[in-house]
């Protein structure tokens, strides 16, 4: 299922000093110290094997406000039944993280899981056997959730929060992303085909999930809203630290590289 | 799902400029609290919103997404978004983000009411 809908408005409240769950009412304050990553200017990486680890290190982090393009929000759902708690999942999600992207991509992240401040390596199949080569940075993970951020270079400035909840037909599993392409590239490639491929990764992946975990039904929804239909011209020049023009260059000079490698 | 534990107050100084007071946990939940308080405060001839987070307990990434969006909203009609009374943790939170750049942070209301109306 698939729903679109164009600028959001604003939505209606009835009340302003509105407070649904009554503060102090015994229930102990919650405490986010340890579940963001520590402020980085720009990111350090560790090679990993399995990736070509390139167009990430000395980037910068980059969030919405630093893309380019249409910002949209773009979540998708899965119920994955009542066998697993939203904790289970995301502590399984996050366990296995790599194993439910789609094949052809690869996702090299650190061996203990997802944790506050990593940085995984990626290597994206954007076709014609070229690798895309980018990277991610752990923003924020706790027990129902966890957020990934993008650096410079990567098709879109935002970030994707995993998250679970729990509802009267059990636990459901979501993706959520919030972003705007990095550049006046990446604009048009989501433009002509970004956005399609774009949900059936993120699909595949719940659907992969959702198996894993026993999801009795893996029909996955999907839900796209134009946050801002504006584009931010004064970042076009993000077009520089474009990673798949980069990848691109890198894999036709990879030959040249490696004998070069042999020879000194 | 507990809802979120929240609330918002608006208070206008003069005509242009409006303070949310903002008490509690800043989630995706609480979305329609600081949309409805953004209503408030938005209106006409405010041209300027200053977000007071002294009051702040916690602040998942669902937070940070909800202030884009709050972001965009305030864009979309040329106001000028600032905040103060953030704690170290939440201030390198928003450096972390980036989200400084679009939002200016002030150390007090005195200071984020001057850089307001100049």
């Amino acid at each position: 299922m698939t729903e679109a809908a164009g600028p959001e408005r604003v939505r209606s409240a009835e009340q302003i000093e509105l407070s649904v769950r009554e503060a102090g009412a015994g229930v102990a304050p919650r405490n986010d110290a340890g579940r963001w990553a520590a402020k980085v200017d720009r990111l350090d990486v560790v090679q990993r094997d399995g990736v070509r680890g390139t167009n990430v290190a000395g980037r910068r982090l980059t969030g919405p406000v630093q893309g380019f393009g249409k910002m949209w929000q773009k979540t998708y759902r899965l119920a994955v039944g009542t066998a697993v708690t939203p904790e289970q999942a995301i502590t399984t999600w996050k366990a296995h993280f790599p194993e439910f992207w789609p094949k052809g991509n690869r996702f090299a992240g650190a061996l203990t899981g997802i944790s506050p401040g990593d940085v995984a390596l990626l290597d994206l199949a954007i076709g014609g056997g070229v690798k895309l080569s980018t990277g991610v940075f752990v923003l924020y993970a706790d027990e129902e959730s966890f957020t990934l951020m993008t650096p410079q270079g990567h098709m879109f400035a935002g970030w994707i929060t995993f998250s679970a909840e729990g509802g009267p037909d059990g636990t459901v599993v979501q993706a959520q992303v919030l972003m705007r392409a990095n550049d006046p590239l990446y604009e048009l490639g989501m433009m002509f085909g970004g956005h399609r491929k774009e949900d059936v990764f993120w699909a595949e992946t719940l659907t992969a999930l959702g198996r894993y975990l026993g999801a009795p039904d893996l029909a996955v929804s999907t839900r796209t809203v134009c946050v801002d239909s504006s584009r931010q011209w004064r970042n076009a020049s993000n077009v520089w630290h474009n990673s798949m023009v980069r990848s691109m260059l890198q894999t036709m000079a990879a030959p040249v590289t490696a004998l070069r490698r042999r020879r000194g | 799902m507990d809802g979120p534990t929240v609330t918002m107050g608006v208070r206008h100084i003069g005509g242009q400029v409006a303070v949310v007071d903002i008490k509690g946990e800043v989630t995706a939940a609480c979305e329609p609290v600081l949309m409805s308080a953004y209503e408030e405060a938005g209106g006409q001839g405010t041209s300027r919103l200053v977000l007071n987070f002294a009051g702040l307990e916690y602040m998942n990434s669902g937070g940070i997404g909800m202030l884009v969006t709050l972001l965009v909203r305030a864009n979309r009609q040329r106001q000028h978004l600032a905040a103060y009374g953030l704690s170290d943790h939440y201030r390198e939170i928003f450096e972390l983000t980036r989200l400084d750049e679009a939002i200016t942070i002030y150390d007090d209301e005195a200071s984020a009411l001057v850089g307001a109306t100049t």
